[in-house]
């Protein structure tokens, strides 16, 4: 049952109600606005153009405000600003978001606090200054380590620029993770085992790597239907995962994702506790939420054009709060997320948080995957293996299918 | 009543396109039967689908008052049949209503096979035949070559053949004439016993079943009792009437009329085609010749697609079967598929009219099986079992031998594909009894088991004569045949509605062919499929379907769970389109797709 408005849910309404073991919390902070808008990307992004500094400010606190209103205790463990290109906000927004965030949750000391950045918008200057703003640490977006494919893929940057900031990211910061897209049209084999060799000779802590997917309504779709460049087929790409799985463990950055590889302690802390089912507030236009109530867990997903976001903040009319959709979560849902998120996890899913749920799985399929050697044997745990990880999507099919 | 030699009922025999449906209009419109207004597109044909196929399923009537060159006005009653060989008995039966036809033929095509079969019909019962030449217009007419092939293919005397245009109504006067002089009057005592033959019947919501009859003798009016002589059921008679096309009441009936009648009968299956109608208090003293109830040839399962939608499928089908008491069903549950029907039917053209009018009128999307044909089964004990289902095979051990139903097939085919056609009947087991050549054309009669062409003969003549083939067969008799069932296992299991009975020689050919087209139409799992045709515990041909490699979302972070889990909803919803059995989940259309052949 969807409603709009937050007070509803507000813990003001139960007072003295709190959640018993309430989860880790973190904080979301989307910032829709790019530079350029990559062709592959299916985010709620927009041009940069259409930002107006001052007037965001409004909006973010709002929100947090807002948010308040849905889960009141802290403290906030992990921030997370993605985007968009987050590496675009003014530092000083940064800092006084933050600072807000302290004010009202409690920001832990140790706190975790991510930002995605563009090479292009990361001179060391500004590195320095989103460092002092309380940023510590960063995922660059490098997507490739060659000119022709940074070209197809719509980045401005280039490939010493990339270098360059990830060098410079490295002295600022404490963890520096470097994302790359393969699986690319042409590319083969032989080619990406090189590139990612190149990128582990970084020695990077951690590195997020995607396989190229093509998402509805991004221009990438058309181009693909219309025939204009042809993907991978399955066997090479199935190939090039597998080749992924083993070079980074072979230098000490195995999976603990689908797609994210870390040294031992280098996973990031914010997207662990939301696999695993932690509370995150989505604060930013188009940005998903999940905390858990006195009533449940409680989904928000934000308005996604950033005009209707603002405007519905800045009104603040009738307790408008930015949302689009803000509901409790059956327990069918909850089961549903947890088991969709949780087998991404290399760790998997406790089966006593799924008991504790309340919806039973079959476990007459469960056997079938473990005995196929698509899941982990250990009747403790519900993980899927090595050979599993590059079919998860018919697994976690499979196992919530009614 | 008319004056009996002023009758003169005849029959249009034409192919599919030839033109009869036109000339008929044009017939009715010239005699007045209905104003130009009033004339829809081929009267005759008045169900969406016959329309739409350009085919006659049920024999409908006309009367026609003509004036004719010598001052008299005649009664002529045109029987219009079903053009297809599933419907021969009712061709046979309407035909037998007639003293004469009209053989009309393409000017710019000739003679096909479906034409000759009910050719030969009409000279079996000693019909009189006006050959028309249709389409004379067309630029690619060639009345002498078209003459000559009626001559040489059918026997025929051309000299009195009238040359059309049904469409622009050239020469169609001429047919008029035509008939009345050149085919004879009916022979019929007035003062005999009542004596009709029952033509056709079908369902009218307001009158009930409607009853088409030809008097022979005597005279059929309102208020008789009448008794239907194969069964001895009576009934009263309340209206008498005759189709000009539309339905008007007359006082009676008397010898060689057409009309029809009602006598609040229920149901269609109480009136048999070639069933003999008498006075109940004064009945005649024979019945007529060739009267045989219709018999189901071809067998399939008819199964809702949507499980919850079986209640409505059984109601369609009893809705269907109350006008087409040729259409047999039985409740049929399958372990793949759930409930349905078996269902049987006078062939193939026939399954696909009534699975169409199914889905169409009613609605209900259907999973169809393989058609089968009827098994003679002579067990050890002696005693004989029809098997219309290959699922319903009993222990061969217990079985002596088994007959099969073959057929005689005639293929009219343009000598440069007669390789082909050759071909395919030699692999479809035919055995050839003749060839002989009209023209360019060859003419072939080949012996045919039915269990080789029921299913998709048709179709690979099509392809293979690039539709200049034409065929027709007949039912001929049952013979004694090697013949196995052919189970299908996916994933180790057996799939009854994928098995079948094949002749042994061809069984592992057919096996392969089947798993072949399996590993195609099934999709790939998280698991290999292996897919194997066994006769008894003896696998033949085997396939497998290789597990899938990668079916994983590059990305997904908290936000995106919520569209994560719509794909995985809209993934469900394909997967009703699927049915799943053992852990396999099989296409609907996998059950009827992996018999068609490559061949």
């Amino acid at each position: 049952m969807p409603f709009r408005t937050a007070p509803m849910l507000s813990l003001s309404l139960w007072p003295g109600v709190l959640v018993a073991e309430a989860p880790q919390l973190g904080v979301y902070i989307h910032w829709p606005f790019c530079a350029a808008i990559c062709p592959y990307c299916d985010f709620n992004v927009h041009p940069v153009r259409d930002m107006q500094t001052a007037d965001w400010r409004v909006g973010y606190f709002r929100a947090l405000e807002h948010a308040q209103h849905l889960r009141a205790h802290g403290p906030v463990e992990t921030v997370f600003f993605g985007g968009g290109t987050p590496s675009l906000m003014p530092p000083e927004l940064i800092g006084d978001l933050l600072a807000d965030i302290d004010r009202r949750w409690g920001l832990a000391a140790d706190a975790e606090v991510s930002l995605e950045a563009n090479p292009v918008s990361a001179p060391q200057s500004h590195l320095q200054a989103l460092r002092a703003a309380g940023i510590n640490r960063l995922s660059l977006g490098v997507q490739a380590f060659d000119a022709a494919a940074l070209k197809f893929l719509g980045r401005t940057h280039s490939v010493a620029q990339a270098r360059t900031a990830f060098e410079a990211a490295g002295g600022i910061f404490d963890r520096v993770s470097l994302d790359l897209i393969y699986a690319r049209p042409g590319q083969t084999l032989a080619e990406w085992a090189d590139e990612l060799a190149r990128a582990l000779a970084l020695a990077p802590a951690h590195m997020s790597l995607y396989q190229l997917t093509i998402e509805p309504d991004t221009p990438f779709f058309k181009r693909h239907a219309a025939g204009k460049f042809i993907m991978p087929d399955e066997a090479l790409a199935a190939d090039m995962y597998e080749l992924t799985q083993a070079s980074c463990a072979a230098a000490g950055l195995p999976a603990y994702e689908v797609s994210n590889h870390a040294r031992a302690g280098h996973a990031c802390r914010h997207n662990m506790a939301s696999w695993r089912g932690g509370d995150y507030l989505g604060i930013g236009p188009g940005a998903h939420g999940r905390v858990s109530t006195g009533r449940g867990r409680v989904a928000t997903r934000a308005l996604a054009k950033p005009a209707a976001w603002l405007e519905s903040l800045a009104d603040g009319v009738d307790g408008a709060d930015g949302m689009a959709e803000t509901r409790l979560l059956g327990h069918e849902d909850v089961h549903a997320e947890t088991v969709l998120l949780g087998l991404r996890l290399v760790e998997g899913v406790p089966m006593s948080r799924l008991e504790a749920l309340g919806v039973p799985l079959d476990a007459g399929r469960i056997a079938d995957l473990r005995a196929a050697g698509l899941l982990e044997a250990n009747p403790q745990n519900l993980a899927v293996t090595q050979a599993g990880r590059l079919l998860l999507d018919r697994i976690t099919d499979a196992v919530l299918a009614d | 009543m008319s004056v009996q030699k002023n009758i003169r009922n005849f029959a249009i025999i034409a192919h599919i396109d030839h033109g009869k449906s036109t000339l008929a209009d044009r017939l009715i419109q010239i005699t007045g039967g209905l104003s130009t207004r009033e004339m829809q597109e081929q009267v005759l044909d008045n169900m969406e689908l016959e329309r739409e196929r350009g085919i006659t399923i049920k024999a409908q009537t006309v009367r026609l008052d003509y004036e004719a060159s010598d001052g008299q006005t005649y009664q002529l009653n045109l029987i219009d049949t079903p053009g297809h060989v599933d419907f021969a008995y009712e061709v046979n039966r309407s035909l037998a209503a007639c003293e004469g036809s009209l053989l009309v033929v393409d000017a710019s095509q000739g003679v096909e096979a479906q034409t000759l079969a009910n050719v030969y019909q009409a000279i079996e019962v000693d019909h009189e035949i006006v050959p028309v030449l249709n389409k004379v217009d067309l630029p690619a007419a060639d009345c002498p070559r078209v003459c000559g092939q009626i001559e040489d293919v059918i026997g025929l005397d051309t000299a009195g053949a009238v040359n059309i245009s049904a469409k622009t109504g050239l020469g169609v006067d001429d047919v008029l004439e035509a008939i009345v002089t050149q085919l004879p009057a009916p022979d019929g005592d007035a003062d005999a016993p009542l004596k009709a033959m029952l033509v056709d019947s079908w369902y009218d919501a307001y009158l009930g079943v409607v009853v088409l009859v030809r008097v022979i003798d005597g005279t059929l009016k309102k208020g008789q009792k009448i008794r239907m002589m194969s069964t001895g059921a009576t009934h009263l008679v309340d209206q008498v009437g005759v189709f000009r096309p539309k339905r008007e009441t007359v006082s009676d009936l008397g010898p060689g009329e057409i009309g029809y009648f009602t006598a609040a009968i229920k149901q269609v299956a109480d009136t048999r085609v070639g069933d003999t109608v008498t006075e109940d208090r004064a009945p005649c003293a024979d019945i007529l010749d060739g009267f045989k109830p219709s018999q189901p040839v071809v067998f399939c399962g008819l199964f809702p697609t949507d499980s919850s939608q079986f209640e409505d499928l059984r109601e369609a089908m009893a809705k269907l079967r109350l006008n087409d008491a040729s259409f047999d069903y039985e409740m049929e549950t399958s372990a793949a598929l759930g409930f349905g029907f078996r269902c049987g039917f006078l062939g193939l053209l026939h399954l696909e009219i009534i699975r169409e009018r199914i889905e169409r009128e009613f609605d209900i999307d259907l999973i169809t099986t393989a058609p089968s044909v009827v098994y003679h089964l002579h067990m050890n004990d002696g005693s004989m079992v029809e098997l219309h289902n290959p699922a319903d095979m009993p222990d061969i051990v217990k079985i002596d031998h088994i007959d099969e139903p073959w057929i005689d097939a005639s293929i009219l085919v343009p000598d440069e594909y007669l390789g082909a056609v050759l071909k395919l009947c030699e692999d479809r087991r035919g055995r050839q009894k003749n060839l002989s050549y009209a023209g360019s054309r060859a003419m072939l009669e080949y012996a045919l088991p039915l269990n080789e062409v029921v299913f998709d003969f048709y179709d690979r003549l099509k392809s293979a004569t690039r539709g200049y083939a034409s065929f027709d067969y007949q039912l001929s008799a049952y013979k004694t045949g090697d013949l196995v069932k052919m189970s299908i296992l996916v994933n180790a299991e057996p799939v009854d509605a994928l098995s079948t009975i094949v002749h042994r020689e061809r069984a592992e050919m057919r096996g392969r062919a089947m798993c072949e087209r399996l590993k195609d139409l099934i999709p790939r799992h998280l698991f290999k499929i292996p897919i194997q045709a066994a006769l008894g515990g003896k696998i033949i041909a085997r396939e497998t379907i290789a597990a899938l490699r990668k079916d994983v979302t590059a990305k997904c972070y908290g936000g995106d769970v919520s569209r994560k889990r719509k794909l995985l909803d809209k993934q469900k919803e394909g997967k009703k389109k699927m049915r799943q059995f053992g852990k396999v989940d099989i296409p609907q259309d996998a059950f009827i797709s992996a018999l068609k052949m490559d061949d």
